[in-house]
């Protein structure tokens, strides 16, 4: 019985681990959310209490549907999320479909190069980007942010789905050829559902950064008709006055689709790879 | 239809030859099995033929057509991976079609063929069902129904048998031989098992590190083994080599003596030995020998015989079944 009782303890650390962790890393979301039901006065006097009857209040949701097109900064928030997703797992997965499958000359060196990305921060060459954006045209445009994402997500989604399709048998890509399907068919119709998994992964790890990003729409799209939803609540936070109400409820707001999005890619995380292919 | 040429085929990974120089040629009709140890480059040939890899020099022939800038799917041939290699998101039937289907193969000509294939497979309770609900065995065949339906010139098999266990293995075997009475097509298999490449083939290739060491049916190589590598590649247990000198043989370096061409006696013989272990399989008796004059010698005798650890025993050669080989290995004729 000593086994039992060491695994019983074992357990029960790994939960309390895990627990603190949960509530370490839900405690500003907790914080933010209660608060944005408070009025004023109560986020102030006891920012850790819970809304009361007496204390409870809209008056942050209000000043946000009300002031500001919250809509529209919450549609282009998706819009560059879900274009700039999109177009990263399209790239990302062809490039590493042929780093992993093709053998050419300097196909290390090029996988390196790809990978090169994730060490430095794309906001170094902030200045360059700008610089390009205004040439280009593309200043206060999503089109600017979509494309500044894509490079942004690259690296990583090409250095995790390379990885991934090494381990898509040959077998079954080499089947496909004598069946006469095209690279591209054997790409799009069974390299791609074999690394789905590796794909939602991706996107959620692409997705993130860009919903909550303040820096490139701060410089490159601020205007009011391409405002996203982190900018937006900017407006709130003044040099001398915050209006913390409505910054919270823009904030608690902002969670919700960014979180909608995690719950689809996270179910096809979750449900694994189609098995019986091979052996 | 269904011939191959094969002409001096050359393959190099960087500076690493895998394949050098194979020439072979395979009639209409013909089944013929490569073999050898892994490693010896005779999965790489299969891929060459196929088109999967290109070859770095030399010529291949399919029914007399060079086929070197031929994609694989031109080439009329249709191959059974070791993996089975089925498309997990398809039904078997639609595994099956899928080849036609790209050939813009009229689809009533596809369900006659499917069906045609599926009932020759008895697959057809599982048309409808997907790869990952079927077993080893099953899947195996749904790999083999859609080289079947292509209806190639050649057939091409990558150890199709490899990850079948040993019962649906001979089961498979039979199966496959079946066919190949039933089609008549060429067919080319791989593989590393030389009890497969007995009893399936028409010719059987032994290649060893990139080159081919002898063609010949499956008696040829048993009985007139060209060199020491197929001599003790083809046949199990494997044959006894004994320096030729301990025998007092002069103008050859080896001897060499399958373990079922050695009689074994208590009283008298050639060689007198110590039975070091004894192998006991009901129809085969299994003996190693410690002999004074030759060494270790393995003895295969035909039925039960009570011989133990430490008995006594008396081993003759049988003298007409003696291979020699000289200080190059080959055979001497």
């Amino acid at each position: 019985m000593a086994t039992a009782r060491t695994s019983y303890l074992r357990t029960g650390l790994i939960h309390l681990a895990l627990i603190s962790y949960t509530l370490i890393a839900l405690f500003p979301v907790f914080l933010t959310l209660v608060n944005s039901f408070k009025t004023r006065n109560a986020i102030f006097r006891e920012p850790m209490a819970i809304p009361t009857p007496s204390t409870f209040s809209l008056v942050g949701y209000e000043t946000v549907l009300k002031q500001g097109d919250f809509i529209g900064y919450f549609q282009n928030s998706l819009i560059v999320t879900v274009v700039s997703i999109a177009l990263v797992l399209l790239f990302g997965a062809m490039a590493a479909f042929a780093l992993s499958e093709y053998r050419f000359r300097g196909n290390l060196l090029m996988g390196l190069y790809l990978a090169l990305g994730i060490m430095i921060p794309i906001r170094l060459g902030t200045v360059a980007i700008l610089q390009g954006v205004v040439a280009a045209g593309l200043v206060n445009t999503l089109t600017a942010l979509v494309l500044v994402y894509t490079a942004q997500g690259l690296p990583l989604a090409i250095f995790i789905l390379s990885e991934f399709m090494r381990t898509v048998s040959d077998d079954l890509k080499n089947a496909g050829r004598i069946d006469g399907l095209s690279e591209y068919a054997i790409f799009f119709r069974l390299v791609l559902p074999l690394v789905r998994p590796a794909m939602a992964t991706v996107a959620v790890f692409t997705m993130i950064p860009i919903w909550n990003d303040l820096w490139f729409p701060l410089i490159l799209a601020p205007g009011e008709a391409t405002k996203t939803v982190t900018l937006g609540a900017q407006m709130f936070i003044g040099q001398f006055v915050t209006n913390w109400n409505a910054v919270l409820s823009a904030l608690s707001l902002a969670i919700l689709p960014v979180l909608v999005l995690y719950v689809i890619f996270s179910r096809q995380l979750i449900r694994g790879i189609t098995s019986g292919a091979v052996k | 239809m269904g011939s191959l040429q094969l002409t001096s085929i050359r393959k190099a990974f960087g500076d690493h030859e895998v394949l050098k120089g194979i020439d072979l040629d395979v009639k209409e009709g013909e089944f013929v099995i490569f073999v050898g140890p892994s490693g010896c480059g005779k999965s790489t040939l299969l891929r060459v033929i196929a088109g999967l890899e290109d070859a770095t020099s030399g010529s291949i022939r399919i029914d007399g057509q060079e086929v070197a800038t031929v994609p694989p799917a031109k080439r009329g041939i249709a191959m059974v991976f070791q993996s089975y290699a089925l498309y997990p998101h398809l039904t078997v039937k639609d595994n099956m079609g899928l080849g036609l289907k790209q050939a813009g193969t009229p689809k009533a000509e596809i369900e006659e063929r499917v069906t045609k294939a599926s009932s020759m497979l008895s697959l057809d309770p599982y048309l409808a069902r997907r790869p990952a609900e079927l077993s080893g065995g099953q899947r195996q065949r749904v790999a083999i129904g859609r080289a079947i339906v292509r209806e190639p010139s050649l057939f091409l098999f990558d150890e199709p048998l490899s990850n079948l266990d040993a019962a649906l293995r001979v089961q498979t075997r039979l199966e496959i031989a079946r066919l190949h009475k039933r089609l008549k097509a060429t067919m080319i298999y791989v593989t590393h098992d030389q009890v497969e490449a007995m009893t399936l083939a028409d010719k059987i290739v032994v290649l060893n590190a990139g080159a081919i060491e002898q063609v010949g049916s499956p008696m040829d190589l048993y009985n007139k083994p060209a060199n020491m590598f197929v001599a003790g590649f083809i046949g199990s247990p494997q044959m006894n080599f004994i320096p030729a000198e301990r025998l007092g043989e002069a103008g050859a370096k080896t001897v060499g003596i399958r373990p079922e061409h050695i009689a074994l006696s208590r009283e008298a013989g050639d060689w007198k030995g110590k039975v070091v272990h004894a192998e006991h399989l009901g129809a085969d008796t299994i003996l190693y020998l410690e002999t004074e004059q030759a060494g270790l010698v393995t003895v295969r005798l035909f039925g039960e015989h009570r011989y133990g650890a430490d008995d006594i025993v008396f081993a003759t050669p049988d003298k007409a079944f003696m291979h020699r080989f000289d200080v190059n290995d080959r055979a001497i004729a």
